[in-house]
């Protein structure tokens, strides 16, 4: 069945987008991650310009995580202060970054810049995955116990003000590194069209020390905020998101991330992870591809007033 | 009195100048649709546009017969062509030029290639052909037409060509007798709304016998159409609901699959 997006401006398969959603939701809930790093760079695959991937895909992760960070609070999994206090930054950063790509944008850099942080991005945590990941197998295989890298002993931010009690996460950091995180997530998810949990897990577990019980479902309510942020202020400003392709994501989204999370359950953790590391690195190199290689036409046409 | 003969002389060479032309043909035009709906299913329509060489008892009608070209303009849209270079072994968009007020759709429908019906001079005179039309480009502080086959200017009807909103037909045009003709105006499904002006023009041996005007109004309609004027016009309230409606099916998400 053949629809038209309106704003991507291009006739698609609504059954292609669906399957598309389903299958990015399965890897979201089968890895707990929300998708956005795989969804932004496959609708720019189908042909959707970057820009209109990047601000539809913001409702996309809104909608994932939000029913996802619904199920954590229910088994109280998140810390309401820590997401308070991320959401502080993570909301300028947004604007920040919804600001920034509008820039980009009347430069005629905005694709270029998509592509480029893409592919730094994912070549380097898609490679410390699948090389962390490969290195866990590898001692498992050699008989030797797992060992899981301890959280990094004091650092320097430790030391800085404002220092704050976070009673669920058990945790006593100071606000300005997690307001620096938020500013990030929100920033990186403005201008990538991801809600940046592969990113934002990793740094509050490493650098804040948030405890596992607390982390995936607190950085889930940042991305659902930032991402719903993102969506109003995308829409103000560049008028690129497209409704009726986000919307058709979301639901497959939301279904294939069901059966994710029953397929994740039943594999083990390192090989999960390798799996992912590759995914990451996939992607990752196939926007390399697309800047290194000649394109077909040097010239293209951009709407600037209609 | 010699001022208001000399003004009478001038209003009577006016009138005769400019209503009784070197020629005494008439171009008499129908389309056959001159509102377009364009729905969701629309995958491009072709619409037919009638014509009729008339002239008075007085002149005779040529014996080498008429050559037509129809142009149609779609509405007037200013347009960014940019070009990419290789910069540090990546393709980066390095250099582009702002066309303006160019048309976002433009089809010249002819019977035969136009350079067969008259002078490069003439065509271009007229602005016949999508190599002749104007494409003025923002140049410095200046807006001006640049040369024929500036890199820009050509990639630009190239890449249209490509999106098939520039069309180039040189059968398109039927004559049924030397003075009957029809036009089949080829609209695709990506036409943008707005008005199309329609301008035919009568040829002769090589010279412009006379023209006639018309217009046709392409509107979308629907939903994906009520999408795209509220993405644009209520930006605000437009995200807003977007973002609702994501929380809510995350919501409901949540609790059609609860588990526990």
């Amino acid at each position: 069945m053949q629809i038209y997006l309106p704003i991507a401006d291009l006739p698609v398969n609504v059954f292609l987008i669906l399957a598309m959603g389903l299958a990015v939701g399965f890897i979201s809930g089968m890895f707990g991650i929300g998708g956005g790093f795989l969804m932004t760079p496959l609708l720019i695959f189908i042909g959707v310009t970057p820009g209109v991937a990047v601000a539809s895909v913001a409702s996309h992760i809104a909608a994932s995580s939000c029913s996802g960070a619904i199920s954590y609070w229910r088994k109280k999994a998140i810390d309401p202060a820590l997401a308070l206090m991320l959401l502080a930054g993570g909301v300028i950063g947004t604007a920040v970054g919804v600001w920034l790509f509008t820039m980009l944008r009347a430069l005629d850099q905005l694709d270029l810049t998509i592509a480029l942080s893409y592919l730094t991005l994912l070549s380097i945590v898609g490679g410390l995955m699948a090389s962390e990941s490969l290195r866990a197998i590898m001692r498992s295989r050699a008989g030797k116990p797992v060992v899981l890298r301890r959280p990094g002993s004091h650092v320097w931010f430790h030391g800085l003000p404002f220092k704050f009690r976070f009673k669920r996460s058990k945790i006593y950091v100071s606000a300005i590194p997690v307001w620096v995180i938020g500013f990030l997530m929100g920033f990186i998810g403005a201008i990538l069209g991801i809600g940046g949990g592969f990113l934002l897990v990793p740094m509050l577990i490493y650098l804040l020390r948030v405890p596992t019980a607390t982390v995936i479902g607190t950085s889930m309510v940042l991305t659902m905020v930032t991402m719903a942020s993102a969506t109003v202020m995308h829409s103000v400003t560049n008028h690129l998101v497209d409704g009726v392709l986000a919307v058709i994501l979301m639901v497959g989204g939301v279904i294939g991330a069901q059966f994710g999370a029953r397929a994740g359950s039943k594999m083990r953790g390192e090989w999960l992870r390798l799996l992912l590391g590759l995914l990451v690195l996939v992607v990752g190199l196939r926007f390399a591809y697309q800047l290194v290689v000649e394109p077909g036409d040097l010239y293209s046409i951009r709407l600037v007033m209609p | 009195m010699m001022s208001r003969c000399r003004t009478a002389l001038t209003a009577l060479a006016f009138v005769l100048l400019t209503s009784v032309p070197v020629s005494a043909e008439r171009l008499v035009i129908s389309l056959s649709n001159h509102r377009v709906m364009v729905t969701s299913s629309f995958t491009g329509v072709d619409l037919v546009l009638f014509g009729s060489v008339e002239g008075d008892q007085a002149s005779v009608l040529r014996r080498g017969g008429y050559d037509v070209v129809v142009t149609v303009a779609g509405p007037r849209v200013t347009e960014r062509t940019r070009r990419k270079e290789r910069v540090f072994g990546i393709w980066v968009n390095a250099d582009a030029r702002t066309f303006i007020d160019v048309p976002s759709y433009l089809a010249v429908i002819s019977n035969k290639p136009p350079d067969a019906i008259a002078g490069a001079d003439t065509l271009r005179r007229q602005q016949v052909g999508l190599e002749n039309i104007l494409l003025p480009q923002r140049i410095g502080p200046d807006v001006a037409d640049t040369v024929r086959d500036d890199p820009f200017r050509q990639a630009f009807i190239r890449l249209k060509k490509e999106h098939g909103l520039y069309i180039e037909r040189t059968t398109g045009v039927t004559f049924f007798t030397p003075t009957l003709f029809r036009a089949d105006i080829p609209l695709p499904s990506t036409a943008p709304f707005g008005t199309y002006e329609i301008d035919v023009k009568l040829f002769a041996d090589g010279v412009l016998v006379t023209q006639s005007s018309s217009a046709l109004e392409v509107i979308k309609v629907g939903f994906e159409q009520f999408v795209a004027d509220a993405a644009r016009d209520y930006g605000f309230l437009y995200g807003l609901t977007l973002a609702m409606i994501a929380l809510l099916i995350g919501w409901f998400a949540s609790v059609v699959f609860r588990r526990d």
